[in-house]
């Protein structure tokens, strides 16, 4: 499981990055999204990957068989955040689109 | 009670900004009123906080939100140096929303609600204790600054905040990576936490934290505009508009405010084998931003350039000395934040006075007047005795005063500061006699004191001396008031240098001993006694 968990992380982040160096505005916004993933999934690994595990306390089971919370808490936190400011970003590619006529994300062909 | 003050800059903040997104946008002076309003209390609140932790050295308040206990809950920490970025902030937001009252609030829509949440994002980046809920205030402060830089829109705007927006979302992604790989590794996110388990740390362990700590440095090292990572900081400054810029001098300062905690906070003297990390880069880092932001400086045109290379160069000057872990130096370096910050945010409010009589061309102008020989104009002799309007004066001694601040020459503030960083540098003790890195480094400071010089100087002769032509700037008196604001901190701070190097002193020392910062948060837990 965690070479899976690892291997798509690094597929995730390896194509975000690359878009985000493209010189068009939507290959940079699907780039960011990207990343935003690889992160996500990379915080939710931090929390050590567990099947079947909740994170939810019953004050029966031991310690070891509960799933870290916090990790998750956290990566809620981060696709809210994520989310809102690609919507922004979406906003302003937009207004430069609509601004310079072209999508390059210096806002002039080369 | 008082401690409840711990949490005023950010709630008063939050509701002042939601208050002002209900009213519509057509009731420019109600919500102007609201946002002064708002911004006052702010300044009596970080005055009231740098007041206690002047009377009382000792002061450190831990504000557990909700009353859950330390590590567990989210902290909020008013120590002498928060309290100081603070109130710094709420000053700097005063003299810019002042500014912005003649005409900048109706160039856009939603300029006061921004305001107030980037206000309540700065002041919680510089309060909390917490690393993840540091993420949190930072996406809050620059949502709001994303807002803020497009503000009175335009071309150049939208471009610029097109890479502004895009860069500072890749460092939100390094700054989550780097965070939560510390959480990773050492199971909490609490700063005064971290700092007391840090040193327990070994092996492979270390190595995750120590990579975790280089990423989440590099997300503030993006914020603080070290070279070769603030390449967006020139374009994006210079672009905003003036009373945005005002402020964005601040936000630039977060990201030293960030690195300056924690390097003392979880890599200090007493954490083990992680003492002294990052110590190199900053130096190096630091001393690379001051000759990138020197080149800079004079190879700008616009005033507005000026004053974002200025920028540049006063981050790197920080970082360099945080590197450094003294807490002489560190008190100096104190002290020259606060005096550059007020005369960068103040060139920026004057940048647009100075330029508003000037035709586009005169830039490009002076600069070939300067390349191809300075023709004295035919009609020199009808000039004489042309009476310098009053304004116009007064606008030629504001912008020496700043000139003066930011260059850091004698007698004001900024002379203080940087005298102040290098006097500590040449006192520290390395038994082996002055270090060449010292040496370097005090070197670029004079000398990129001198650059700034050479370069407000000649822009300063082009614009009040020589006029090159275009109308006189009209300017009203609520231009005018901030800076004359932001100067008179200046001065005070030259007049009363000596209690205010104490305080610095003082905040320092305690930044640099942070035994008693994780004592008050965590209280019982300290020392390793956990459940």
């Amino acid at each position: 499981m965690e070479a899976v968990i690892a291997i798509g992380i690094g597929v995730l982040a390896g194509s975000g990055v690359w878009l985000i160096l493209r010189p068009r505005t939507f290959q940079v916004i699907i780039g960011l999204s990207l990343l935003s993933y690889a992160v996500n999934l990379f915080i939710f690994g931090m929390g050590r990957l567990r099947s079947n595990a909740a994170p939810i306390l019953d004050g029966v089971s031991a310690v070891t068989a509960y799933a870290d919370p916090v990790p998750q808490s956290l990566v809620l936190t981060a696709i809210v955040i994520g989310f809102a400011m690609t919507a922004l970003f979406l906003v302003v590619l937009l207004a430069s689109r609509g601004l310079t006529g072209t999508d390059h994300v210096d806002g002039q062909e080369r | 009670m008082e401690q409840h003050l711990a949490v005023l800059p950010i709630v008063l903040p939050l509701l002042a900004g939601a208050a002002l997104v209900l009213i519509e946008d057509r009731h420019h002076t109600v919500k102007l009123v609201i946002n002064i309003v708002a911004t006052l209390l702010l300044v009596a609140t970080g005055l009231v906080l740098l007041a206690g932790s002047t009377s009382d050295p000792a002061r450190i308040i831990a504000y557990q939100i909700g009353d859950w206990p330390a590590p567990y809950g989210i902290v909020l920490v008013v120590d002498r140096l928060s309290a100081l970025m603070v109130a710094l902030t709420s000053v700097l937001a005063l003299g810019a929303i002042i500014f912005s009252a003649a005409r900048w609030h109706r160039a856009g829509q939603h300029f006061h609600s921004l305001f107030q949440l980037l206000l309540m994002g700065l002041n919680g980046a510089f309060l909390t204790g917490d690393l993840f809920n540091l993420f949190v205030f930072f996406e809050v402060m620059l949502a709001a600054s994303y807002g803020l830089a497009l503000h009175g829109s335009g071309r150049s705007r939208v471009k610029a905040s097109l890479h502004y927006i895009a860069m500072n979302l890749a460092t939100s992604s390094l700054f989550l990576i780097g965070a939560t790989a510390i959480y990773g590794v050492a199971g909490t996110l609490n700063m005064a936490d971290l700092a007391v388990r840090i040193p327990l740390l070994s092996g492979s362990d270390l190595a995750l934290l120590q990579t975790g700590a280089a990423i989440l440095g590099i997300a503030f090292l993006v914020k603080a505009g070290m070279w070769p990572l603030g390449m967006w900081l020139p374009t994006t400054y210079a672009a905003a508009a003036p009373p945005v810029a005002a402020m964005f001098a601040i936000m630039s300062k977060v990201g030293v405010y960030v690195v300056m905690r924690l390097t003392s906070l979880l890599f200090g003297e007493g954490s083990g084998a992680s003492a002294h990390f990052g110590d190199l880069v900053l130096q190096y880092g630091g001393l690379a931003t001051v000759a990138f932001g020197t080149v800079g400086v004079l190879a700008s045109q616009g005033v507005a350039r000026i004053a974002c290379f200025s920028v540049i160069v006063s981050s790197g000057t920080l970082l360099a000395v945080i590197g450094y872990e003294n807490a002489g130096v560190t008190a100096g370096a104190l002290y020259y934040l606060v005096s550059s910050t007020l005369g960068l945010s103040c060139l920026f409010l004057l940048v647009e006075l100075m330029e508003r009589g000037r035709s586009p061309g005169d830039d490009v102008l002076a600069v070939t007047l300067e390349a191809y020989g300075d023709d004295e104009d035919p009609e020199h002799e009808q000039e004489v005795g042309v009476a310098t309007p009053g304004s116009f004066a007064a606008l030629g001694v504001a912008f020496a005063c700043c000139a003066i601040l930011i260059a850091g020459m004698p007698p004001l503030s900024g002379f203080l500061g940087k005298f102040a960083i290098i006097h500590a540098l040449f006192g520290i003790d390395g038994g082996a006699g002055i270090a060449t890195g010292v040496w370097v480094l005090a070197g670029a400071l004079i000398v990129s004191g001198l650059a700034a010089t050479v370069a407000l100087m000649r822009t300063g002769i082009n614009t009040f001396w020589v006029s090159l032509g275009g109308s006189l700037p009209a300017i009203r008196w609520v231009e005018i008031t901030p800076v004359v604001l932001l100067l008179g901190l200046g001065v005070t701070l030259t007049v009363y240098a000596q209690p205010v190097m104490d305080f610095m002193q003082a905040a320092a020392t305690s930044l640099h001993a942070p035994g008693q910062y994780t004592q008050q948060v965590l209280g019982d837990l300290h020392n390793g006694a956990r459940p």
